[in-house]
């Protein structure tokens, strides 16, 4: 199935001529993995812009990484002192705004490429045969980003972040029986508190290198698999890949640039556009705000959660829009990988598309009226999406003809 | 495709006659004034911060306090441009709670590194006085906004308006009127236009003429609600000026590399991209930099 150009040569072709890196070769191939992963590891030669989209997020954690190592230097994680510890940090330390101001829009901008990085793997069928484990570990890190990501709003300890963490964590005590135990354990104390403020801490300053660790892998089993290209084929020869460098790292490079001018947009000239300015106000157990939403980026789901009258079906619906990712690669039953070849898949993924930036907006939204007739027909479709339409598509779908090889695909018929 | 558009339409369509339809607490938007620090370039105007800075000491600090403040403050760059000297002499008006080297509870005059004293010694005193405690006023300005609805909020990512705060509350000050027929107001509240519910515990805290400008400003209500709702913006992001203008360095710098990465991308696929280009007619020695 895998032909010899995409898999990994190993380190055989580093030979180094520094008399050093020779005595270290021989030790620990330190090197020679570098130089096979990151210098020869030979990408498809038609890979469009979609594909910078894994540097941009490896970036990003790596943004995340040092801003928020800086950060908990300046922070204090106790319930009476951290609002005023994250304004110490916007105000005393030296281009402290700077540093929270990146975090905070860093964590939106991770998303907002995890998002695009998943939107495209699903439009050129990436999680596909024999790139299934690469794809479930993706769904591993999207669980990780969201998990690290809601309890770094949390430590902010305003009344956004206090009510976010009592709704959330509140959503375990739908589970029959033990819910309420399970609440107050995840508490440490029988309302959010200073125990739990704590544990956020410290379980946020965790998972970013449980993050960082699955992405190894992550990149690992990309680099046994090879990476997938709009044709949707696997190379057929040397021909139809390049080198990772110098090809892709400019062109990874160049987009990262671009996508930091984005970054530094929202940054520098509208760092609160993406907060809520009831987080300005320091958390209080006894004024529940006049609404309570999440981030942006969990929109989505909360809609998906909320559009379900009963608790325990929406907390089931909610974990199971992000559990049914990892069974993609299982519910598609297409023969052909990429959207190009499959018009109807195409239609159906920017309707896919369009129900997960409507569900956004109607997590926003108060949930009545026609919000939740909506919220309920986008999280009708987001289900149908991998159970009906996935596995029916292939079984009824006229594709197009599959060009014979990456060369043709870019070339036409000329070549 | 025209499949993907009509669908698109139509849900467009939806959103937008969806939109207006409900609302939680009734707030009515505020209207939008022109600010200084707006803006890609905005900076503080030091003369309003100054005016704004008065009425906070004069009226708004007898109930509010600015706990997240010192005094030094008031001297840092792109802020209200005070000197060391004024600041110094600021501060020592003020009484603050200390103690002696004997313990004893004392009362000194400020200096330029204690925060603003607060009103009331603790939230209790402040709720059993008014009822609802006033709110700190350090990161007010950033605490209070209004709903932009579809499909504004997109195109203030655009404009970068930022401003929502100071907008309300500059619109807030003025906003007290006579509660319309038929509006039940509860004992103790006032009728607010802008203030979402209407029902605000806050009395018409300034009126015209109540603080006295010694730079010719106007002395009104209209003047009053801008200098403020500055000084309280400032209050919120006192690097605002220094942000915005590393801001612009950091993206004019970004610009230009990206611009240098893409054409040393261009030179580096230049070689590769030759079939492809000869297959869609292109000639490749044209197309090199």
């Amino acid at each position: 199935m895998t032909p010899e150009g995409s898999i990994m040569s190993g380190h055989a072709t580093y030979q180094p001529r520094n008399k050093f890196m020779q005595w270290l070769e021989k030790r620990l191939p330190i090197g020679g993995l570098v130089y096979s992963s990151f210098v020869a590891y030979p990408t498809p030669r038609n890979l469009n812009y979609w594909w910078t989209f894994g540097g941009i997020l490896t970036f990003m954690l790596g943004v995340q990484l040092i801003t928020g190592i800086i950060l908990a230097m300046h922070y204090t994680p106790q319930v009476d002192m951290a609002f005023n510890s994250v304004e110490s940090i916007m105000r005393d330390v030296n281009y402290g705004w700077l540093l929270r101001y990146v975090h905070a829009n860093g964590a939106s901008m991770f998303f907002l490429a995890a998002y695009i990085h998943m939107f495209r793997g699903m439009y050129y069928g990436s999680y596909k045969e024999p790139r299934e484990v690469l794809w479930i570990l993706g769904v591993i890190l999207l669980l990780l980003m969201i998990a690290t990501g809601f309890m770094g709003y949390v430590l902010v300890w305003g009344q956004m972040s206090f009510w976010a963490a009592t709704v959330i964590t509140n959503l375990f005590s739908a589970i029959p029986g033990v819910g309420d135990t399970i609440v107050t354990w995840l508490w440490g104390g029988y309302a959010v508190g200073n125990p739990t403020l704590n544990r956020f801490f410290s379980l946020h300053y965790l998972l970013p290198f449980v993050i960082a660790g699955v992405v190894v892998l992550h990149v690992w089993a990309l680099h046994v698999a090879g990476q997938n290209n709009p044709a949707g084929i696997e190379p057929t020869s040397d021909k139809e890949t390049v080198p990772f460098t110098p090809y892709a790292t400019i062109k990874d490079g160049f987009m990262m640039v671009v996508f930091c001018i984005l970054f530094a947009w929202f940054v520098f000239y509208i760092p609160n556009f993406l907060g809520h300015a009831d987080n300005y106000i320091p958390a209080n157990p006894a004024v529940t705000p006049a609404e309570i939403v999440p981030e942006w980026y969990y929109l989505p789901f909360y809609a998906i959660l909320r559009s379900i009258p009963n608790k325990l079906l929406g907390v089931i619906a909610l974990f199971s829009s992000i559990a049914i990712l990892a069974f993609m690669p299982w519910l598609d039953t297409s023969k052909v990988r990429s959207a190009r070849y499959r018009p109807l898949y195409r239609q159906f993924f920017w309707l896919f598309v369009i129900a997960g930036i409507g569900l956004g907006w109607l997590g926003s939204k108060p949930p009545e009226g026609i919000y939740v007739i909506m919220s309920r027909i986008f999280t009708a479709y987001y289900f149908a999406f991998f159970l009906i339409v996935l596995p029916l598509l292939g079984l009824f779908e006229k594709t197009k003809p599959l060009p014979t090889s990456i060369s043709e695909s870019v070339l036409g018929a000329k070549a | 495709m025209r499949t993907k558009l009509t669908i698109l339409v139509a849900v467009a369509a939806t959103l937008v006659t969806a939109a207006p339809a409900l609302a939680q607490i009734e707030q009515v938007p505020p209207p939008r004034l022109k600010w200084s620090f707006s803006g890609p370039f905005g900076v503080f105007n030091e003369a309003q911060l100054q005016r704004g800075f008065k009425i906070y000491r004069e009226v708004c600090s007898n109930c509010h306090s600015l706990d997240l403040l010192s005094f030094r403050n008031l001297a840092e760059p792109g802020g209200p441009g005070f000197t060391e000297a004024q600041v110094t002499q600021i501060a020592s008006e003020y009484k603050i709670k200390d103690l002696d080297d004997k313990g004893n509870p004392i009362e000194r005059p400020g200096r330029p590194a204690d925060h603003f004293p607060s009103p009331f010694p603790n939230t209790l005193v402040a709720t059993a006085t008014y009822g609802v405690a006033p709110p700190d006023m350090s990161t007010l300005a950033k605490a209070r906004t209004y709903s932009r609805g579809f499909p504004w909020f997109l195109i203030d990512v655009v404009t970068q308006y930022q401003e929502q705060g100071p907008d309300y509350i500059a619109a807030l000050l003025k906003g007290y009127k006579e509660p319309p027929p038929g509006f039940k107001l509860p004992q103790g509240g006032h009728y607010n236009e802008y203030f979402p519910g209407h029902n605000i515990a806050m009395p018409p805290p300034i009126t015209d003429g109540q603080v006295k400008y010694d730079d010719g400003s106007p002395e009104t209500l209209e003047q009053y609600s801008k200098d403020i709702a500055a000084f309280l913006y400032w209050a919120a992001e006192p690097h605002l000026v220094q942000r915005k203008r590393v801001g612009f360095q950091v993206i004019i710098y970004l610009i230009v590399l990206s611009g240098l990465l893409y054409f040393t991308k261009k030179k580096v696929w230049h070689d590769l991209e030759a079939p492809r280009e000869m297959a869609h007619g292109q000639d490749p020695s044209k197309t090199a930099l």
